[in-house]
């Protein structure tokens, strides 16, 4: 009876080994604020409930507050909004059901900084550089007049004839500009086009309607139809309450749109930007009312839906080249170039990856996997 | 009561808006528009309270030294985009949009490098023969292997832009929209399936919340 108690006693008031070697720093790679906190498991882990993180402010003996828990078998911890410059040291507290056990505070402190280079995007940089001084080359080689040939794009081709159907069945052009806000890359590709339909509208005398999901869209997009029939000449057919806001509701969107198309009735449908959910709706409305339509979208998930029906479909990156392909500007085809040399480039890559990580397996020879450790690490 | 009436009121407009399915009529026209409206007007509350009030009011009162003063800026900004409504100045919201749509390709171009680019040519580093217990479990992951690396470089192929598609470029490219066209096919069939599930939802709701059939 009384070795059971004892053993009892010992049990509630067991004090559990404390966390050790405890050390903060300075979180790489980050925006400042935030500082990552180690420490050695407690040796009596198994029975841990958790560790609670104690957060010293300005010196060992400065404000003590509780950071955070974690549970018993992680050793480490990020402690976020914090004051940058500040000096923070750490104590680690390891709790047993009711009892704990103090470590060491930190010997040096930890002080939150934000960082300018992220060592992790090496390989993003050395891209960069590559696809940069190919662009300056290409550059130069425009710039003397060298021919920068760009292939058929069917999508882009048909632009012309939508209009051009449009205007002979006296009907307006809907341009739909998706989801995207200003800062999306397939609302601003869109964009592009859009000056295009515009200049063409303009000189066919076509009417022209953009409703719009994203305010900063709609200004943009009334200042890409007004530059489009200034260049056409006729600044004078502009209608600037054709290009209007809808709602920033994704339904309510497609909703308005679906209405003003089976309302105005036009001839030709452009969806070039980003789609989500309502790409079908509006394709298949667009469909019903028997418009020539083209879409464009960089969104893996809705192309299909624009491929089974609309007429044609600008897939992924031909939405990119939509800018250079209508201008034929040397300073745009350059870029294609480039971009075309980065892809070979890409490709190679590919293949010396496959091959050398087929020797890798093939051998067991691990200095093979230096090509995949290296984007590992990087 | 109160629930019931609105159960009603969401019936009536869920219909309304499945009237469109035959064709336009006066019930879709009042449930587009109230739909349009209190979306519009809702969003416009939300961004109130979730972007503009906690990002630049309260955050001007919060924050000091450089964290404050920054906010000048996308303040500015701001009022540069409602400069719009003033005619004679109306050309300065341009900048304002020009500031966006470059700090958006710059941030785009790293992101989808680092978060896109790079990890899909890393994953495609694939070895040509997978050894394993059995021969035929090997060949399964080999080819598996093999349908991602040559999908892949097909893939690219199909948006080289530089060159025509003809001859061995051009059996390259049809290949790659093979690929395509295949991984687009599977995408369809999962997302019908998706919205299937959405479908069922609603009329569920008719069926279960309104009429109480099941």
């Amino acid at each position: 009876m009384i070795v059971q108690s004892f053993i009892f006693l010992l049990l509630v008031s067991f004090k559990p080994a404390p966390a050790t070697h405890v050390r903060a720093y300075d979180t790489p790679n980050d925006a400042g604020g935030s500082v990552t906190v180690k420490w050695d498991l407690s040796k009596d882990d198994s029975i841990v409930t958790k560790y609670e993180i104690i957060r010293i402010i300005g010196s060992p003996n400065g404000e003590r507050v509780s950071a955070g828990f974690v549970l018993r078998g992680t050793n480490s911890y990020r402690d976020v909004d914090l004051k940058n410059g500040q000096k923070y040291y750490y104590m680690i507290r390891t709790w047993a059901d009711g009892e704990y056990s103090d470590s060491e505070i930190t010997p040096t402190p930890a002080i939150p900084k934000p960082q300018w280079f992220h060592t992790k995007r090496v390989v993003a940089l050395v891209i960069l550089v590559i696809f940069t001084l190919l662009l300056w080359y290409y550059l130069q080689l425009a710039k003397k007049g060298a021919p920068l040939w760009i292939r058929k794009i069917a999508g882009l081709e048909a632009i012309d004839e939508a209009v051009g159907r449009s205007v002979e069945m006296g009907r307006p052009i809907l341009y739909i500009l998706g989801l995207g806000a200003i800062s999306d890359i397939p609302t601003i590709a869109g964009l592009a086009i859009l000056k295009r339909v515009a200049k063409k509208a303009a000189e066919y005398e076509a009417e022209i309607i953009v409703p719009n999901y994203d305010p900063i869209v709609m200004v943009a997009a009334q200042e890409t139809v007004k530059e489009g029939f200034m260049e056409a000449g006729r600044p004078d057919l502009y209608r600037e309450n054709n290009i209007m806001f809808l709602t920033q509701d994704q339904f309510g969107y497609a909703a308005g749109v679906d209405g003003i198309m089976v309302r105005e009735k036009p001839g030709a449908i452009f969806l070039q930007g980003l789609f989500f959910a309502e790409s079908l709706i509006l394709a298949e409305t667009g469909h019903s009312i028997g418009a020539i339509q083209i879409s464009g979208t960089t969104s893996v998930t809705q192309l299909p839906f624009f491929i089974a029906a609309t007429d044609y479909t600008l897939i992924g990156e031909e939405m990119y080249a939509a800018s250079a392909y209508l201008t034929r500007d040397p300073l745009a085809l350059s870029t294609l170039k480039a971009e075309d040399i980065m892809k070979a480039l890409f490709i190679a890559l590919v293949g010396l990856g496959t091959i050398f990580e087929s020797i890798a397996i093939l051998t067991g020879a691990q200095g093979f996997h230096f090509l995949k450790n290296l984007f590992n690490m990087f | 009561m109160a629930q019931v009436f609105w159960t009603w009121v969401a019936a009536f407009l869920t219909l309304a808006i499945f009237s469109f399915l035959y064709k336009d009529n006066p019930f879709y026209k009042f449930a587009e528009h109230i739909y349009v409206g209190s979306s519009a007007a809702f969003w416009l509350v939300y961004l109130w309270y979730f972007d503009i009030k906690p990002k630049l009011i309260d955050a001007w009162r919060m924050n000091t030294g450089l964290e404050k003063y920054i906010l000048i800026i996308p303040a500015i900004l701001s009022v540069f985009i409602l400069l719009r409504f003033i005619r004679p100045i109306a050309w300065i919201s341009r900048w304002a949009i020009a500031f966006t749509v470059g700090m958006a390709a710059g941030l785009g171009i790293t992101a989808n490098l680092q978060g896109f680019l790079v990890p899909q040519i890393q994953a495609t580093f694939l070895p040509v023969w997978v050894p394993s217990h059995n021969f035929w479990h090997s060949l399964g992951l080999s080819v598996n292997n093999w349908i991602l690396v040559i999908g892949t470089v097909v893939t690219i192929f199909y948006f080289y832009f530089s060159k025509e598609h003809k001859g061995t470029l051009g059996a390259l490219s049809r290949a790659g929209i093979v690929f395509i066209m295949i991984a687009f096919g599977a995408s369809f069939g999962y997302t019908v399936m998706a919205r299937i599930s959405l479908l069922i939802g609603r009329v569920y709701f008719l069926i279960h919340n309104w009429l109480h059939i099941v």
